[in-house]
């Protein structure tokens, strides 16, 4: 499998806590091809260490694409120039001998850097405790079956609740902009039978601490699912913004 | 003094689980707020124990290292979860579930936890289908199954390849829905670092808040852990890179018994080790094997490409040697046996690896049908290998995946000490000495939803612990004992990396402690383990300071307890003179080399209790067979 070793050079964010000013500082590395993009950090840091300097924060755990926690944008991309995989997907047959190649962290007002390439994503929890599901307890519920789905749309509800929850739709955004992350969300409940008692309550309470916590607006670029690892579709903010209007209809009705 | 007592209930087992629910003590709904209760990760155990036990108005602390409870390694099981529901009218049943499952364990489970598991296995499907998980559904709008090894109904409920994903996300909406709630409080980015035991009883933990570094105090009434398993000693192994023994090994040096630490799962369909470079391996899901063939050449360092070697030159040695399981074996066996041929040397193209063929089903069902079943996996493979498994077999590889073993439990999930109960992958209960393939997802869920729930409350009801304070004198010595340890770490300013010693703990642990075993290896495991800890704490190298983020600092404390569990694996491995499961001595095995299990003297459970560091002294809970005989094994 193993084929030349690449030459690289990274110019790599490097800030040491929240309130502190960071700046790029460049490395050279060596790897190999087969070597994913967040082994080569693991090797860099692990030289790094090596020498007692300070390794580079940055986040990852699965490393199958799927737990969303790494992230990074690389060459001003979040998780790079590949369409459709998270960062830890990323392999470095990717680049050129002798590219250099710039990784930061996801930027966005809501998700302030911690340390390094590590940002606090936690607003995203806190909008999925406002509204990010369906409201049973344990116990007490009917036979699996006896909800009949058809297909095409669990299959539709599926393609939404792949979301992995990253972030790169935000920090793809020039607005930095939750709305693919919101809706998906939102999607996934709306399209099911289940998630359907509560679906003007859902949308609403979602989007207000979306806004509340200083995402952006949406303005209809694409940037979200054009970056997003899973191919969620924008269709699903149209599908929101139709949930939400009907919500406040809803609710005026209510009043009369 | 330890007394190991597994309190099974009285009856017949198909009834035990419902009398002990009628038996045990409740608490008015109007009381359990009066209870606190901790709860350590946020899995698909600890997420579903958390929202339950706020649903019934227990006052949950919950803690995860991730920046968010969604990120539990839960969320990367691909292939589905098993149900006995008996949809596709196969014969199913929940005493079939029980039977394949202690089986599958190699008759090293409990009986009694293993049909309890059994049983709920359909309330979990029931729930998380009314929490909108989206499984895969047939045209009529009922549910799909598929099958998986070590079964012959299928019964394993699916979504897409991310049934993990879409189980967790269930059980995390369940909780954020406590948390918007005020019913859990979640605390995130914390590492719990110490069980603190007061007059024999758990009454809290300690955690490195992992921001800022602060050593924190939590007391409750009741301690659950459910931090998942310990795969990760081996360096290499599919669990993602966070995951960790340090919550369950803390716990077991504060008095809490190990049980079969040897009963490792060495999973047989993972991607080869590509180089040096390698950080962690990845799982490709067995659901592959319901279609695609695994095989290797017939001669000895065949160098040709896979699609050059014509059909009566390939051993598909699986079919051959088990035609009734064939390519869907369990993973002990499936694992073994391509250890065999790479032994052999008919490795595929001299590699560690061997074949996993889709040519035929592609043949049989057409490339739609195939890409509609596994086409995210066709591209998680394509992504990291660069190669087109539609159109060249996939290279496979068994890598470590699972342990069966963990902290001993009883039939209430309660460890034996009083308060600290273990759920999921941390406890050793269900598995005996193999898992069978989506019974992990199984395990977390039923602990988590259907008996977490109704033991606590026995518990609290019962034994009326009283809840301290964290100003009390042992918080503070174990936060004591917490920094001075950091500081040692920082201050050892030796030459090695963490991960540059982890991987020779880990080559050690792969070798000898790995698939196959013997006296020994095992023995000079120990004494390499020894020495690499001696140099460990002589030699590691951990820059920075502990009063921010320090991720070499958050690795080196799970390495210090690697070196320690390591140890305690080979130990047991040498005491279990059998083969059983994922543990195979290469001394006991019949003349097709197959294990050779030792009924007579084995049938126990190995739960260790450490003395000090390198002795411990073993508790035997020994098992009882009444509903599924004891026999040999056989997929053939």
């Amino acid at each position: 499998m193993s084929g030349k070793h690449l030459n690289l050079k990274l110019k790599i964010w490097r800030q040491s806590g929240p309130q502190t000013a960071g700046s790029f500082v460049d490395y050279q590395i060596e790897v190999s091809p087969d070597d994913s993009f967040l082994e080569m950090l693991d090797e860099l840091n692990n030289k790094l260490e090596s020498e007692g300097k300070e390794p580079i924060a940055f986040e990852s755990d699965c490393r199958e694409g799927i737990c969303g926690t790494c992230g990074l944008v690389i060459n001003g991309q979040p998780h790079g120039p590949i369409p459709k995989i998270a960062t830890c997907q990323l392999h470095m047959r990717n680049f050129n001998n002798g590219d250099t190649i710039w990784i930061e962290p996801f930027r966005a007002k809501a998700f302030p850097v911690l340390k390094d390439l590590i940002v606090d994503r936690s607003g995203f929890d806190a909008i999925m405790n406002a509204g990010g599901f369906i409201s049973v307890n344990t116990g007490g519920v009917p036979d699996a079956n006896e909800i009949l789905i058809p297909k095409e749309i669990a299959s539709a509800s599926m393609d939404a609740a792949a979301c992995i929850g990253c972030g790169a739709c935000v920090a793809a955004c020039k607005n930095a902009s939750a709305m693919l992350f919101v809706s998906a969300k939102v999607s996934q409940f709306a399209l099911l039978p289940q998630g359907k008692p509560e679906r003007f309550r859902r949308v609403e309470k979602m989007v207000k601490v979306m806004d509340d916590l200083g995402f952006g607006s949406c303005t209809n670029t694409y940037a979200c699912e054009a970056e997003c690892p899973k191919g969620i579709s924008v269709t699903n903010i149209a599908r929101m913004n139709r949930e939400y209007f009907l919500a406040k209809v809803k609710s005026k009705e209510l009043e009369v | 003094m330890v007394k190991l007592d597994s309190k099974i209930p009285e009856g017949h087992i198909s009834e035990k689980w419902t009398n002990h629910k009628f038996n045990m003590k409740l608490i008015n709904p109007a009381n359990k707020r009066k209870y606190d209760v901790i709860v350590v990760g946020t899995g698909l155990a600890g997420a579903s124990a958390a929202a339950s036990l706020a649903e019934l108005g227990y006052n949950v602390k919950a803690f995860t290292f991730h920046d968010s409870a969604r990120r539990a390694h839960s969320i990367s099981a691909q292939g589905g979860i098993n149900a006995a529901k008996n949809y596709q009218n196969d014969g199913d049943s929940v005493y079939r579930l029980f039977f394949d499952t202690v089986k599958g364990g190699d008759f090293r489970a409990r009986e009694a936890n293993v049909y309890r598991l059994a049983e709920v296995s359909n309330n979990i499907i029931d729930q998380c289908v009314a929490q909108g998980v989206p499984f895969a559904r047939e045209y009529g709008g009922l549910l799909d199954n598929r099958s998986f090894g070590g079964a012959q109904v299928s019964r394993t409920f699916y979504a897409r390849g991310q049934t993990g994903q879409q189980l967790l996300l269930g059980a995390y909406s369940a909780l954020s829905r406590q948390v918007g709630l005020g019913k859990v409080k979640m605390y995130s980015r914390r590492e719990m670092l110490e069980l603190v035991v007061v007059d024999g009883i758990a009454r809290g933990i300690v955690c490195r808040n992992l921001v800022n570094g602060e050593i924190e105090k939590y007391s409750a009434h009741a301690v659950i852990v459910a931090t998942g398993g310990y795969s990760n000693v081996f360096f290499l192994s599919t669990n993602a890179m966070n995951c960790n023994t340090t919550a369950i090994w803390r716990a077991h040096k504060k008095g809490a018994l190990f049980a079969n630490p040897c009963f490792t799962q060495i999973h047989p369909t993972c991607l080869p080790v590509h180089g040096e470079g390698q950080s962690k391996l990845t799982l490709m899901s067995e659901s592959l094997r319901n279609d695609g063939r695994i095989w290797v050449s017939k001669k000895k360092g065949d160098m040709r490409e896979p699609n050059d070697i014509p059909e009566e030159e390939r051993d598909y040695y699986l079919e051959r040697k088990y035609p009734s399981f064939g390519n869907l074996s369990p993973r002990d066996i499936s694992s073994r046996s391509a250890k065999e041929v790479v032994d052999e040397g008919r490795g595929a193209k001299g590699q560690e690896a061997v074949y996993l063929d889709f040519e035929d089903a592609i043949k049989r069902l057409g490339r739609k049908a195939i890409e509609e079943k596994y086409g995210n996996l066709f591209e998680i493979y394509e992504t990291i290998t660069g190669e087109n498994p539609y159109a060249v077999p996939m290279k496979i590889y068994p890598a470590p995946h699972y342990t069966m073993g963990g902290l001993w439990v009883d039939y209430n999930l309660m460890s034996n000490i009083p308060g600290l109960f273990v759920l999921g992958e941390a406890n050793f209960s269900d598995h005996g000495a193999n898992r069978l393939g989506a019974s992990a997802l199984m395990q977390g869920l039923a602990d988590g939803y259907f008996v977490i729930p109704y033991t606590i409350g026995n518990y609290l009801a019962a034994d009326k612990p009283e809840k301290l304070s964290v100003d009390h004198a042992e918080f503070e010595n174990v936060k004591k004992q917490t920094e001075d340890l950091t500081k040692k770490f920082l201050s050892i300013n030796g030459k090695q990396t963490v991960d540059d010693i982890h991987k020779r703990l880990g080559r050690i642990m792969w070798n000898k402690v790995g698939m196959g075993r013997n006296e020994n290896g095992l023995k000079e495991a120990v004494n390499e383990i020894r020495e690499l800890r001696e140099e460990f704490w002589k030699d590691v190298k951990v820059p920075g300071n502990d009063k921010d983020i320090n991720q070499t600092l958050e690795r080196v404390g799970r390495l210090a307890d690697y070196f320690e569990l390591g140890e305690l694996m080979a130990v047991d491995a040498l005491n279990r003179n059998e083969s059983c499961g994922g543990h195979f001595r290469e001394e006991y095995q019949t003349e097709e080399g197959e294990a050779l299990r030792n009924d007579e003297e084995y049938t126990y459970v190995a739960a260790w209790e450490m003395e000090e560091l390198g002795k411990w002294k073993l508790h035997k809970e020994d098992l009882q067979f009444e509903y599924v005989k004891l026999s040999t094994r056989s997929y053939k």
